[in-house]
């Protein structure tokens, strides 16, 4: 279709719990700056599938290939391809031994070798971008989960990734901490950033998504624009979940 | 209804209702607590009734007819002989070591309660301080040994007091504290071999009294090791202790690892760094931090193991304090010198206790949480 690879190209990807069969033949071209939203029942497979492309799950079959690297069991494939793919994770996951500014320098110090007053500078850049510098020097439990969550974007930007996973970063937020975070992945949508976000936030989607995907029981059933997803769903599911969904 | 108003259903304000202070908070007065009711007279009665009848004689023997100045003869009556540890005190700090010397252990002691003091604040600890330990740990065992820089040898079988209790201490936890962690991580490794390795290691040396395994490494070593190979007693109580601290301190790491949410790992691995750099940097510094109580409780019973030594011939502080005791011109103050003793000890233990309690509120290891 297009001369740029792919930067997710997950081809006839199976994957199983035990005997439970997570991801069920699943095949996904994701163009770089695409933005990608994935929604679904929970157990559908969302966040084995996002979790697949950083290692994070390791696919038992068919083919993944994130970045031009196609991801094996062998560690280095999965390094090199973790150093170039960001995630946010539902629970924020932040160090809660190290200070805001820690949590962003940690990775870039340690893993790309970064200088570290370069890794702060870059840091404090990411922290203005989410909108809390003033915050740097505290430990994250004495911030609220709406600032621990953009914390938790920030540390992710400053390994300059090229592509962000997001696994229903706002799911663990209260009503009014939602909007917040929601604000910067849609700044960050408009800079081109390569995004596979798992989410319920159908705001969200309509506004920055290129392609909403519906999973179920491991396979994508939908795979469409905004627009002809809330409008035209293809699958009686799609149609009983987003009957579910919308209040 | 009747004359009583009852409350009405719901108070809606018109307006927000400004703070204001909290009632004063009345102190307990201490007689309150001490007779307030009957249960309490009866516990205070009985506990002074207790002191009134133990400390007169306590102090009575210890101030009293203390004897604090003269010579063996003015301890044969009277109240504790105070003198005996002023005569004997090198004795027991030092042991057998010569007398002329023992500004050697003295200084070892020195160099080590300097770097202690140097490396109670967490930003200090980097490799320069890491650094400093292994040159201020190897300068403090060649002045102990002599031998070169024109200082007489001394063998360790010379060597005693508190520089034994202090250098066991130290290097068993010094050589046990990363054998642990190792083991910790190891048990929970999913390669089988690795696994049943730690487990094993960690069960068999848990599983026996120190002593055993004192007298094992002080024994049973030198018959299982080739003629010719030779390693100093000092060295094999060393092992010993090694091991039984790395058994121990092992299993409290392996609760604090336990208690590290797996969400730290992944997010540590999704920023791309190695299993080890997520261990050392993120899983590890939180595990010790949840585990800090019960670290503190595993090194201060280190501590006191160290007086174990004394049944492989070793001069620790507690056998140089009974080796004082076989004067026999003094008239055997036993009481007097196992206060000595217990009062270092106390005070190694009460300053650790105090550190760590210091230590657990700080942020950087979870305090803040």
């Amino acid at each position: 279709m297009t001369d740029t690879p792919a930067a997710v190209r997950f081809d006839g990807v199976n994957k199983w719990y035990g005997d439970y069969h997570a991801l069920r033949d699943v095949t996904l071209s994701v163009a770089p700056g695409e933005r990608i939203v994935i929604c679904g029942p929970s157990g559908s497979g969302k966040s084995t599938l996002i979790r697949c492309v950083n290692g994070l799950e390791l696919h038992q079959a068919g083919r993944l290939c994130v970045n031009g690297v196609e991801l094996t069991t062998d560690e280095r494939s999965i390094d090199r391809v973790r150093r170039e793919v960001g995630m946010v994770f539902q629970s924020f996951n932040l160090f809660p031994h190290k200070t805001v500014l820690e949590n962003c320098t940690l990775a870039p110090i340690t893993v790309r070798r970064t200088p570290a007053a370069e890794a702060e500078a870059v840091a404090m850049h990411f922290l203005e971008k989410v909108r809390i510098p003033e915050q740097a020097a505290k430990y994250p439990g004495q911030l609220s989960g709406g600032q621990q969550q953009r914390v938790a974007i920030a540390r992710a930007l400053c390994m300059n990734p090229q592509i962000m996973l997001f696994d229903e970063p706002t799911s663990a937020l209260d009503m009014e901490m939602v909007k917040e975070v929601l604000d910067i992945m849609i700044a960050l949508a408009g800079e081109g950033m390569t995004m596979l976000c798992v989410t319920h936030e159908m705001g969200f989607a309509r506004r920055a998504a290129d392609r909403i995907l519906f999973m179920d029981a491991g396979q994508i059933l939908e795979d469409a624009a905004p627009e002809a997803f809330f409008h035209r769903p293809q699958h009686a599911r799609t149609r009983a979940f987003l009957g579910q969904i919308s209040h | 209804m009747s004359g009583t108003s009852a409350p009405p259903e719901a108070l809606a304000r018109a307006g927000v209702v400004a703070p204001r202070p909290p009632p004063p908070r009345a102190p307990k007065p201490l007689w309150r607590s001490l007779f307030g009711d009957a249960l309490s007279t009866v516990i205070s009665v009985l506990g002074f009734a207790g002191l009134a009848t133990l400390l007169p004689r306590l102090l009575s023997w210890a101030v009293v007819h203390g004897v604090w100045t003269g010579g063996a003869e003015a301890c044969r009556e009277g109240g504790a002989c105070w003198v005996f540890l002023r005569a004997k005190a090198r004795l027991i700090l030092f042991g057998i070591y010569p007398p002329d010397q023992q500004w050697r252990p003295m200084a070892a002691i020195l160099i080590i309660l300097g770097l202690t003091l140097w490396s109670l604040a967490p930003s200090r600890w980097n490799f320069r301080t890491l650094a400093a330990w292994v040159l201020g740990a190897g300068l403090a065992l060649l002045l102990m040994s002599g031998g070169v820089l024109g200082l007489e040898p001394e063998p360790t079988s010379a060597w005693g007091g508190l520089p034994i209790t202090l250098l066991l201490t130290l290097l068993s936890l010094a050589f046990g504290f990363p054998m642990a962690v190792a083991l910790a991580l190891g048990r929970r490794s999913e390669m089988p071999v690795v696994r049943c390795l730690s487990v094993g290691t960690i069960e068999l040396v848990r599983g026996l009294p120190l002593v055993t395994i004192l007298f094992v490494a002080s024994i049973l070593l030198p018959i299982m090791l080739p003629d010719g190979v030779d390693i100093d007693n000092l060295a094999r109580a060393l092992a010993a202790l090694t091991v039984f601290s790395a058994a121990y301190i092992a299993e409290v790491l392996r609760g604090g690892l336990q208690g590290v949410p797996i969400g730290q790992v992944e997010a540590a691995r999704a920023l791309g760094m190695s299993w080890w750099g997520t261990t050392r940097r993120v899983v590890l510094p939180q595990a010790i931090g949840k585990v800090i109580p019960a670290l503190t409780n595993t090194v201060v019973v280190i501590v006191k193991n160290t007086s174990l030594v004394l049944v492989v011939g070793l001069f620790d502080l507690l056998s140089a304090g009974r080796a004082a005791l076989t004067d026999p011109q003094w008239p055997e103050p036993y009481v007097e010198t196992y206060l000595f003793v217990a009062l270092i000890y106390f005070a190694i233990c009460f300053s650790i206790s105090r550190y760590t309690f210091w230590l657990e509120r700080r942020p950087a290891l979870g305090g803040a949480r």
